[in-house]
């Protein structure tokens, strides 16, 4: 009999599992990273390996750094959003950099070319090194610079646009609108 | 007004639906006829409720009824006439209900084709099926019903999302609920005979064509979804194992399996609760991937609409059904008495194994697609397993399974002589590494290995299937005579194993040689790539109904002969502000020439993006020979001739009545 059951076990053992997927927004895992100092990377850029882009290029503003791969399902239906969002800001307040994650660079240099590229650079961390200083542990993710380089908002998964709309949007403003 | 009634056919099929489950179940406990007889009339009346709901959501969108929240959420009054037929199951509620409507045309078929079975188990089948429909009925009405109105009414619709404005898009959908909703058949007959609690060889007899039929549906469906993202995504690649591809990639895999298991089932009368395991599981799998694509617990490219209250409702469908029926397995399973023995070097052994092989990778890429749920329970975040995963765990199950259909071939039922075996294969097998071995080193440079061990793999499909047709016509006087007299289904089978064959090819070439190229190209410029020379001639602007497009014509020569000349847009879609690239292919036997019109470089120049595909084509040819197969399997003599008898009884009687 035991093992007749065995299947349903199974079973039972995989909703559980869905009631668990269901429940758990993962969105909403927060970084032990927030408020603290952003982890200082040096990185080829992707689109010329000689030039680098350092964690001090992008002080002085508030910025977004969002990871990102070409073998990233979840990206794709990020992309257009972001390709959007950054046409719509006609203010220039929205400064969105790219961490190309464990990616292939000609990989990653066709998608950009094929889905439009928002970035105003990204870095090429091909080995993830800085992907684990910033706890990346799934792609997309997004963080939110203040001007002192300080992380004040992380995002985990693909953003959609009410999101984007109510939560990230806001935040830039309200944190561009702050003094150092 | 009209939209409204619509939503009173669905109500009305419920009730029908309800009727067609609650009746003939407890009729066919107690042998009660009228309430048995009541399956057949109440599920056709049930289609015809789902057709006209159908009928008025195509019509609410035919006429532009922005009313109607779906439609005006997924249609637009510039839309062209076709794709605003096809947006009818663009999206969550429309594919709902193309889901039940396919439900019922599989019940009506059975109502119709299921002659020859007895009363009480009909009754079940037709029940169960009722069963299911009730579920997704009830699912439709409470959170998805593709009826409500939108108030106040806007003056245009949102537009169908461009990605779904294609032709492919039109019959992918359909082919692959056929597919899905078609295992509900096997399903509801292996339902059916656990509740009679009598597992006998007429059951396995009974299910074989309409799984088949539904197998053949599902290979369709997922070639053609394989070739719409091939071209419409205009990156070139055919497969993503992305979570809905995979969804309905694992019922194929365990369909696959059923299909083997059934036959040696019916023939040997062996496996009986392992056949019922795999029929219960392949459709609970196509309710997992309903469940998977629509609660939106994983993300992928596909997932339209996700909402976690849907997903909540999809998850108890799934847990009714399939720990129910689980449950009713763990208890009749054990009565089961195996008939027919056989020894381990038999034919039984390797279809076994072969359909324990699928079982196993179908868990790797079910483990593959669930992992980042899993990992996010264990609290350690969201990730998506991708393209590396999979190539690396299937490719080395695969193989194994070509190993196997070819000795599977030829080995014979019951029990077989390993040594008689050897001698037949030996030489096949020496034949088919030459074949590889040759070809590789003749053709290729790169990638040697993985080239030859393809090819060696399909020549070995390919030679042991047609040496198990011959063995049918060696010893016979009249080869052509012999020729009719072996069996539709064996040439149903000898064409879908060659079919494999062809992916195999298609798949190994494609991934090992295809190359691309990444080139900037202004008016007159000309690249040589692949050996082949492209000039772009010109860039002009088109316009299509609800689109403006930049297209590029690119002339293509080879040895100074212009052999094609190949068209890539980018498109704008009006309504969604979308761009979209549509790719340039030139389409082969041997090789595909791709190219896809990046983004404007400057004044003068584009990006391009060329690609040399060989035998990309392969891939969907082996699907089709695959499908077709599974049509003369399931077309076999032996399964028309019971329709055609039963044919000739009732016209009897309708000639003695009158």
């Amino acid at each position: 009999m035991i093992r007749y059951l065995l299947p349903l076990a199974f079973f039972i053992g995989l909703v559980v599992l869905f009631i668990f997927g269901l429940r758990n927004d993962p969105r909403k895992i927060p970084s032990p990273l927030i408020d603290k100092p952003a982890p200082v990377f040096n990185l080829p850029t992707l689109h010329a390996p000689e030039i680098t882009i350092h964690l001090k290029d992008l002080k002085g503003k508030v910025s977004l750094i969002n990871v990102w791969a070409s073998w990233c399902a979840a990206c794709r239906t990020e992309h257009p959003l972001l390709v959007d969002a950054v046409a719509k800001d006609k203010n220039l307040n929205l400064h969105l950099y790219g961490l190309n994650y464990k990616d292939k660079r000609a990989d990653a240099l066709q998608w950009l070319n094929q889905l439009g590229n928002p970035y105003i650079e990204s870095a090429f961390d091909e080995s993830g090194s800085i992907g684990i200083d910033y706890g990346v542990y799934g792609v997309p993710e997004t963080f939110i610079l203040d001007k002192d380089g300080i992380i004040r908002y992380k995002h985990i998964g693909p953003i959609d646009k009410q999101q984007l709309d109510t939560i990230i949007l806001p935040l830039v403003k309200k944190l561009e609108a702050q003094q150092r | 007004m009209i939209p409204e009634l619509g939503h009173f056919a669905l109500i009305m099929a419920l009730v029908m639906a309800i009727t067609q489950s609650i009746f003939p179940l407890i009729g066919a406990a107690n042998g009660n006829q009228a309430w048995m007889a009541l399956a057949k009339p109440v599920a056709r009346l049930q289609f015809l409720f789902v057709s006209i709901a159908l009928a008025i959501l195509s019509y609410s969108f035919l006429t532009n009824d922005f009313s109607v929240a779906y439609v005006a959420h997924n249609s637009n009054s510039l839309l062209p006439a076709i794709y605003r037929f096809s947006a009818v199951w663009g999206s969550h509620e429309g594919s709902l209900l193309l889901w039940v409507f396919i439900l019922s045309l599989w019940t009506i078929a059975v109502t119709f084709f299921s002659r020859g079975l007895p009363n009480y188990f009909l009754a079940r089948v037709i029940a169960v099926m009722g069963l299911v429909s009730v579920g997704f009925l009830l699912f439709m009405l409470f959170t998805s019903n593709p009826f409500d109105r939108l108030f106040p009414t806007p003056a245009d619709g949102g537009d169908l999302n461009p990605l779904l404005q294609d032709f492919g898009l039109i019959i992918h959908p359909p082919m692959l609920y056929m597919g899905y909703v078609g295992f509900s058949v096997a399903f509801a007959f292996a339902i059916a005979a656990l509740l009679g609690g009598k597992l006998d060889v007429s059951w396995a007899k009974w299910s074989r064509p309409w799984t088949t039929l539904a197998w053949m549906f599902l290979t369709l469906g997922i070639a053609l979804g394989s070739w719409w993202a091939y071209y419409e995504l205009g990156w070139g690649g055919w497969w993503f194992w992305d979570p809905v591809e995979n969804a309905s990639f694992m019922p194929w895999l365990i369909g696959t399996a059923l299909i083997h298991s059934l036959a040696a089932t019916e023939k040997r009368d062996v496996f009986k609760n392992w056949t019922i395991l795999l029929a219960i599981c392949a459709f609970a799998l196509s309710l997992l991937g309903t469940f998977l694509v629509r609660s939106g617990v994983l993300t992928s490219v596909h997932a339209f609409a996700t909402d976690p209250e849907r997903g909540v409702f999809i998850l108890i469908l799934l847990s009714f059904f399939v720990g129910g029926s689980l449950l009713l397995y763990a208890i009749r399973a054990p009565s089961t008495k195996s008939g027919g023995q056989f020894k381990l070097f038999s034919r039984e052994t390797f279809l076994l194994f072969n359909s324990v092989l699928l079982l196993v990778v179908m868990s790797t890429v079910l483990l593959g697609t669930l992992y980042p749920l899993i990992v996010d329970a264990l609290g350690k975040g969201k990730l998506s397993v991708g393209a590396p995963y999979f190539n690396a765990v299937f490719i080395p199950l695969m193989t194994p399974v070509a190993v196997l259909i070819g000795i599977g071939a030829i080995v014979r039922w019951k029990q077989d002589d390993a040594s008689r075996v050897w001698q037949q294969l030996r030489l096949l097998l020496f034949a088919s590494i030459f074949i590889g071995v040759t070809a590789g080193f003749m053709f290729y440079e790169v990638h040697l290995f993985r080239t030859i061990a393809g090819i060696i793999a399909a020549s070995w499909v390919t030679l042991t299937s047609l040496a198990a047709f011959k063995a049918r016509l060696t010893n016979k006087k009249n080869k052509l005579a012999a020729l009719q007299i072996i069996p539709r289904s064996f040439y149903g089978m000898t064409l879908a194993h060659i079919g494999f064959a062809f992916c195999i090819i298609g798949i190994t070439i494609t991934s090992q040689h295809s190359v691309d190229l990444h080139e900037r190209m202004a008016i007159g410029d000309s690249v040589e790539f692949a050996g082949y020379k492209f000039v772009l001639d010109k860039m002009h602007v088109v316009s299509g109904e609800n689109y403006q497009a930049t297209e590029a014509v690119v002339n293509v020569f080879k040895n100074k002969r212009q052999i094609t000349t190949l068209r890539s847009q980018k498109r704008i879609y009006a309504v969604r502000n979308m761009p979209m690239t549509e790719a340039g292919i030139d389409s082969g036997l041997m090789r595909d020439l791709y190219i896809s019109l990046g983004e404007p470089l400057d004044d003068k120049a584009w990006s391009f993006r060329l690609y040399h595909k060989p035998f990309v084509r392969w891939i969907w040819l082996g699907a089709i020979f695959m499908s077709i197969g599974g049509m003369l399997a399931a077309t076999d003599r032996r399964y028309r001739l019971k329709v055609l008898k039963h044919k000739t009884t009732l016209s009897d009687k309708l000639a003695t009545s009158t």
